[in-house]
């Protein structure tokens, strides 16, 4: 029987409050990642991405950059992080997308990263420097045979003609950066910025909108469920695993403060 | 065989603009205006009068007869290191400065490595009464502090990066990401022929001015308007852009870039990206760069900051790939020893940069009556440290054949 891509599935189910959580895979230590999804997934939290390190990560503030270049000292990979979820597998029933930078996905070669993406059940890909027109024209039905989600960014400045061609070629959710920001830099959301997320909503896209970027309290995650599908936490949920150096007190901290009491 | 870049931003299978979505309002703004500014008349004129009033062009083509006589062949240099701020920078900087202006930007940024860029930066700026924030990785800052400070004389804020491996990758990627927080009012002045499209066929055409000045040179010093060969050194690649640019389509010139090899390609302890670099994407641009099996990019090793990149303009990929150009590695040593001998015949003090070039004379096949002109990018003051180093060191084996 051929199984249902996990997001798929979860976003035909819910489509309001979602909430995401980030993390670099190989932060703190190179097998972290077990410990950091089943937590992450027993927390309740809705899908993960699991980000694999680049020597360069240029659209990422410090938290970002700071555990990238931990990652890559302790060893991790693209194809050891695959290899570890594949291994993991059976325990794991939450949707999981990768996130990082094109270069290493070159290198391992684009076919070759589908493949084993597809085998260790990956529902997604999220590719900052990974334009729509070279997806378009290069690998959208690689992406469709491997039944993978290509997950792309707009950002406020982006022209709604651009929003368009992005959820045509798009699938699973549009990745809403909630300004033209690096990743964990902003304090509260304005004005400008909710009229642009409701602006994403009266689009009638085919995809719905994940707000990301800068969701680190109470209210910032409010303002992302209230003008969006969803919200995707990053630096804020790193810089707790940083104080706490577990995922299950990580996520227990973050909860507090975003005043979440327990699973959502 | 077309070796401008097309409408996608491609020289080939390289380039291309590969950026993170909250870069793509900035660089399609500048991808769809410079063109049409940068042939504006207006433009012209005012670049025209900028290069000859501050910048000091027509750099001159001179002959050396001492170097020609200990290479065989008739050697010309192109002597950039005499134009303001000590190297060809100020050609780059001088137009997109008026780019930024015709485009209301009000803030400049740019990365530096050795700080040549830096400078020349900061120096327009203070013309113009620009501000303008230079990153610089803090490697460079504590090797380079003469630039660092002429930066600050000149106004510039200077941001120590201390990312990754605190050079000029760094300062690279520092500099973007203070674009993305910064988007509006800001230029981004990227000081070689890297990154997205259009900065390499924009930085490459600004540098253009180096070959368009040889052909008329060589016409009335030669009575023809092409060498036999040209010589220049590749970091990334902005010299070699400009003086290569407008030979590009005749077959007769012979183009040879110097890479920096550092302490030698097999050592991996260099900066070599097309001898020992495999296709990747650096700074938004698919091109020739060092990186492990896993895709992580390397850091760069040379004697000159100015060199030490771990990619190269993808204009140079392709030249390379298509075999247009030759690309040849010149070790750190050999630089050292370039530099010497030209220092004691023709008496110029090139900078480290610019001594792999004329080190190159040696890598290749010249014949006596062939004329060769190698580019001296920049003059070597700031690299005296390097220098009296190695002379109070091992010693350097071509100033001892010359004072014997």
């Amino acid at each position: 029987m051929k199984h249902m891509n996990a997001l798929t599935n979860l976003l035909e189910k819910k489509r309001q409050n979602l909430l995401s959580v980030y993390f670099t895979a190989g932060y703190p230590h190179k097998d972290s990642t077990t410990e950091i999804i089943s937590s992450l997934q027993d927390a309740g939290v809705d899908f993960l991405e699991a980000g694999f390190p680049f020597s360069d990560p240029l659209a990422d503030g410090p938290v970002i950059q700071q555990t990238s270049q931990q990652a890559i000292t302790n060893g991790m990979t693209l194809d050891c992080l695959l290899l570890q979820i594949e291994k993991a597998r059976a325990g794991i029933t939450i949707p999981i997308v990768l996130m990082g930078y094109l270069n290493p996905v070159m290198q391992t070669g684009m076919e070759n990263f589908c493949r084993k993406a597809n085998k260790a059940g990956i529902s997604g890909v999220i590719i900052p420097d990974l334009p729509p027109d070279q997806y378009e024209a290069r690998y959208l039905d690689l992406f469709k045979s491997y039944d993978l989600h290509m997950i792309f960014l707009v950002t406020p400045e982006t022209s709604e003609q651009r929003i368009r061609n992005i959820d045509r070629l798009g699938s699973g959710f549009i990745y809403a950066v909630s300004s033209s920001s690096t990743t964990g830099r902003q304090d509260s959301f304005s004005d400008r910025q909710k009229q642009y997320l409701r602006r994403l909503q009266k689009m009638n896209l085919r995809n719905p909108v994940i707000t990301g970027f800068g969701i680190h309290s109470r209210n910032t995650l409010r303002t992302a469920w209230e003008n969006s599908s969803g919200a995707i936490i990053g630096s804020a949920y790193l810089k707790a695993l940083m104080r706490e150096g577990s995922g299950q007190k990580a996520i227990t901290q973050l909860f507090g403060q975003l005043g979440l009491a327990g699973p959502v | 065989m077309n070796y401008s870049v097309n409408k996608k931003g491609f020289y080939g299978e390289f380039g291309g603009a590969w950026i993170p979505e909250m870069l793509h309002s900035n660089i399609e703004q500048l991808a769809c205006n410079y063109i049409d500014i940068m042939e504006s008349e207006d433009f012209k004129q005012e670049l025209d009068s900028m290069l000859k009033e501050y910048v000091g062009r027509p750099t001159p083509l001179s002959y050396a007869a001492r170097l020609s006589e200990h290479t065989g062949a008739r050697v010309f240099l192109k002597r950039e290191d005499l134009c303001h701020t000590g190297s060809h920078k100020l050609n780059n900087v001088a137009g997109q400065i008026l780019l930024a202006k015709r485009m209301d930007k009000r803030h400049i940024i740019a990365e530096t490595g050795a700080g040549q860029h830096g400078v020349a930066t900061a120096t327009v700026c203070a013309l113009m009464g620009l501000p303008c924030t230079i990153f610089m990785g803090r490697k460079d800052i504590a090797r380079q502090q003469p630039n660092v400070m002429r930066m600050k004389m000149l106004g510039a804020r200077v941001i120590p990066v201390s990312s990754g491996t605190c050079t000029l990758k760094d300062a690279t990627n520092e500099a973007i990401r203070h674009w993305i927080n910064n988007p509006s009012d800001t230029h981004y002045l990227i000081g070689s022929t890297i990154g997205p499209h259009p900065y390499p066929d924009i930085v490459a055409r600004l540098q253009s001015v180096i070959s368009l000045e040889i052909k008329e040179q060589l016409v009335q010093k030669e009575e023809r308007d092409f060498p036999d060969h040209v010589i220049a050194c590749v970091g990334g690649g902005s010299n070699a852009a400009g003086s290569f640019y407008h030979f590009l389509d005749d077959r007769r010139v012979k183009l040879t870039g110097a890479e920096a090899a550092g302490e030698g390609t097999g050592t991996g302890r260099t900066a070599a990206s097309l001898l020992t670099g495999s296709p990747g994407i650096i700074h938004g641009c698919r091109t020739m760069l060092m990186q492990d099996d896993h895709g992580q990019i390397k850091g760069a090793h040379s004697i000159s900051a100015g060199l030490d990149y771990p990619g190269i303009g993808p204009l140079h990929a392709h030249l390379h790939k298509s075999g247009r150009a030759t690309y040849t590695a010149v070790t750190d040593s050999e630089a050292l020893q370039a530099a010497m001998l030209l220092t004691r015949l023709e008496g110029i003090i090139p900078a480290l940069e610019s001594a792999h070039a004329v080190a190159a004379l040696k890598k290749i096949k010249l014949l006596p009556h062939e004329i060769a002109v190698v580019t001296l990018s920049g003059r070597g003051d700031k690299d005296m440290d390097a220098y009296m180093e190695a002379i109070d060191g091992a010693g350097v084996e071509e100033t001892k054949k010359i004072d014997q």
